[in-house]
């Protein structure tokens, strides 16, 4: 992996603006310009990775005694690969995982995303969609109450044939731009159930280009989606390029009294997007 | 009836085609109806091996010069098309056209920059080209090797519009190149023959080989449908046997197949299931009616399942 695709898959060359670029663009700057590309070792990309993010901190490695990841061994479609992150612990106030850390390591940008849990969730089981831009490592850390940090991780070979990470149409995504969804079964209080929130945004990569002026569309994504209930934050994920277009989060919630669901999601450009549904 | 026309075609000449008809052991040109020739592609994915030649490509030629459709999976398919053009006609090309931006039918391009053709496509086909360009190149120089060496990603001058059809004139013969709203990707283009009423559809029909959806399910369906109706003789499909024969039987057969997997997939939506429950279950029953079933299946249900969520 060079320099150059990170460059592209933001765009502007020009105007990297988002700190949270900025990081991984250092970190791509100074520690991978060696000689030996990603796809020659398969680990080559993680401990820069592990130092620009987790420091020094120790990170408990096959952690699968805590957490599972599932991706399909291959991936289907580059533009759309369904992962799902479970633990069995059961999350409560003395111990719980404040958040997991979602890493796809060769792609343009590996940092996929991170989600912020609350103990109230009391189960970790999320699903989402990424993009996958060749054979990969993927992996999660997770980060428990006691600041101790754990990491499983899986192999996704990358799709063969023509798909590619950016999108399908380009325009049809653009057009429905800000429509939320959430979906769920009618809930039942103190049961457990599956809801999925998904955001309709292009997710731009930055790789798309203006049909006019034929330059480069800035990057345009979903930065933050926060989902609470009863104004109680249950998980907030920060995510970036690495998500699909039309982001979306599968999670399981037990709603304990009835209240209100709430979605806000905010994009790269601050847009903001919000949706609300009574339990 | 190929093997007829492909005798009558080596032939006159014989010396020189002699050594034309040599060469087509390893890069066979079909003649399909008067002035018009394909290289059907295997139905493998690309490979070192197949040098990228798994799509259907070809020419037309008029009284004035050449329109090449689709240029092939690699330069060195480009070079072999080139080649082919050359031991068929004197007549120069004018037009290269392109009718999506996949891999396996534009990679060829640079092998005609020479002789200064107009390259044409879909008016979304530059963006779609932008998109994709890095991801391709990657992979497809790793996955092809040497006959990658030289492929460039040639942005039309010439664009379609949709709705707005696009005459070219070849010489006592003209071609009618339509642009489509999203079907098999979102800027697929298709070539008309007039005089042979040949219709080239690109890869908005897959014969005997597995569809695959990089654009909207709904959009592939109901563009199926409208060109199913058209009065045409002669079908240069994407991918698998041109003819007169098979078409008709292979739009029904890909609108089966599309119809069947949307139907399944909007229930598994309805019912508030995954993708991952969808590629699990959906359209398996189709398993034995395609070519390389395995390998682009389960990507065509989690492809549409992103569509349909939005219905």
């Amino acid at each position: 992996m060079s320099l150059l695709p990170l460059l592209n898959w933001n765009g502007n060359k020009n105007s990297l603006s988002l700190s949270w670029l900025r990081l991984p663009l250092l970190f791509l700057i100074t520690g991978l310009l060696s000689p030996a590309s990603a796809s020659d070792n398969t680990e080559a990309i993680w401990p820069a990775l592990k130092q620009t993010y987790f420091g020094d901190r120790q990170i408990r490695v096959e952690a699968d005694d805590l957490l599972t990841i599932e991706a399909p061994k291959r991936a289907e479609d580059a533009a759309i690969v369904p992962v799902t992150i479970k633990s069995p612990l059961k999350q409560t106030t003395a111990r719980h995982i404040s958040a997991l850390h979602l890493f796809i390591d060769n792609n343009p940008m590996p940092h996929a995303a991170t989600f912020y849990l609350a103990p109230s969730l009391k189960q970790v089981d999320l699903s989402t969609r990424v993009r996958v831009d060749s054979y990969t490592h993927m992996r999660v850390v997770a980060e428990m109450n006691d600041g101790t940090l754990h990491m499983i991780k899986t192999f996704v070979k990358a799709s063969g044939g023509c798909s590619a990470p950016a999108g399908k149409d380009h325009s049809a995504a653009l057009a429905r731009l800000g429509k939320m969804q959430i979906r769920m079964r009618e809930a039942t209080l103190g049961k457990a159930m599956p809801v999925q929130v998904i955001v309709s945004h292009p997710n731009n990569s930055g790789l798309q280009m203006d049909q006019v002026s034929r330059g480069y569309i800035p990057a345009h994504y979903v930065k933050t989606l926060a989902i609470s209930y009863n104004d109680a934050p249950l998980i907030k994920m920060e995510a970036g390029i690495s998500i699909s277009e039309d982001p979306s989060l599968r999670f399981v919630f037990s709603p304990e009294q009835p209240g209100v669901l709430r979605v806000q999601a905010t994009d790269s450009k601050e847009q903001k997007f919000d949706q609300k549904k009574r339990l | 009836m190929f093997i007829r026309n492909l005798s009558l075609w080596c032939f006159p000449g014989l010396l020189l085609m002699q050594v034309a008809c040599a060469q087509d052991q390893a890069y066979p040109i079909e003649q399909v109806t008067d002035g018009i020739y394909y290289h059907q592609g295997v139905h493998e994915d690309a490979s070192k091996e197949n040098f990228g030649a798994i799509a259907n490509v070809g020419f037309i030629v008029g009284d004035d010069c050449v329109a090449v459709i689709d240029s092939g999976g690699s330069y060195k398919e480009g070079e072999l098309l080139a080649k082919a053009v050359k031991q068929t006609t004197d007549k120069p090309v004018c037009y290269v056209i392109n009718t999506h931006v996949h891999p396996d039918h534009l990679l060829g391009n640079a092998a005609f920059k020479q002789a200064e053709p107009s390259f044409v496509g879909h008016e979304k086909l530059p963006a779609a080209l932008m998109a994709r360009k890095d991801f391709f190149e990657k992979n497809f120089a790793e996955t092809l090797g040497e006959a990658y060496q030289g492929a460039e990603f040639i942005s039309p001058d010439q664009t379609v519009a949709i709705g707005e059809p696009l005459t070219l004139d070849l010489g006592q013969r003209e071609i009618v190149l339509t642009a489509y709203s999203t079907a098999h990707t979102d800027h697929d283009l298709t070539v008309m023959d007039k005089n042979t009423r040949t219709l080239w559809t690109g890869d908005l029909l897959f014969i005997d080989r597995i569809p695959a959806l990089d654009g909207s399910i709904n959009g592939w369906i109901e563009n199926s449908k409208k060109l199913q109706q058209m009065d045409v003789s002669y079908v240069v499909p994407g991918h698998g046997p041109a003819g007169k024969d098979q078409w008709q039987q292979g739009w029904q057969k890909q609108l089966a197949y599309l119809t069947l997997i949307r139907e399944q997939i909007r229930a598994i939506i309805y019912d508030f299931g995954t993708i991952d429950q969808a590629t699990a279950s959906v359209g398996l029953t189709q398993k034995d009616n395609w070519i390389l079933f395995e390998d682009y299946h389960r990507r065509n249900v989690t492809a549409a399942f992103v569509e349909l969520e939005w219905e």
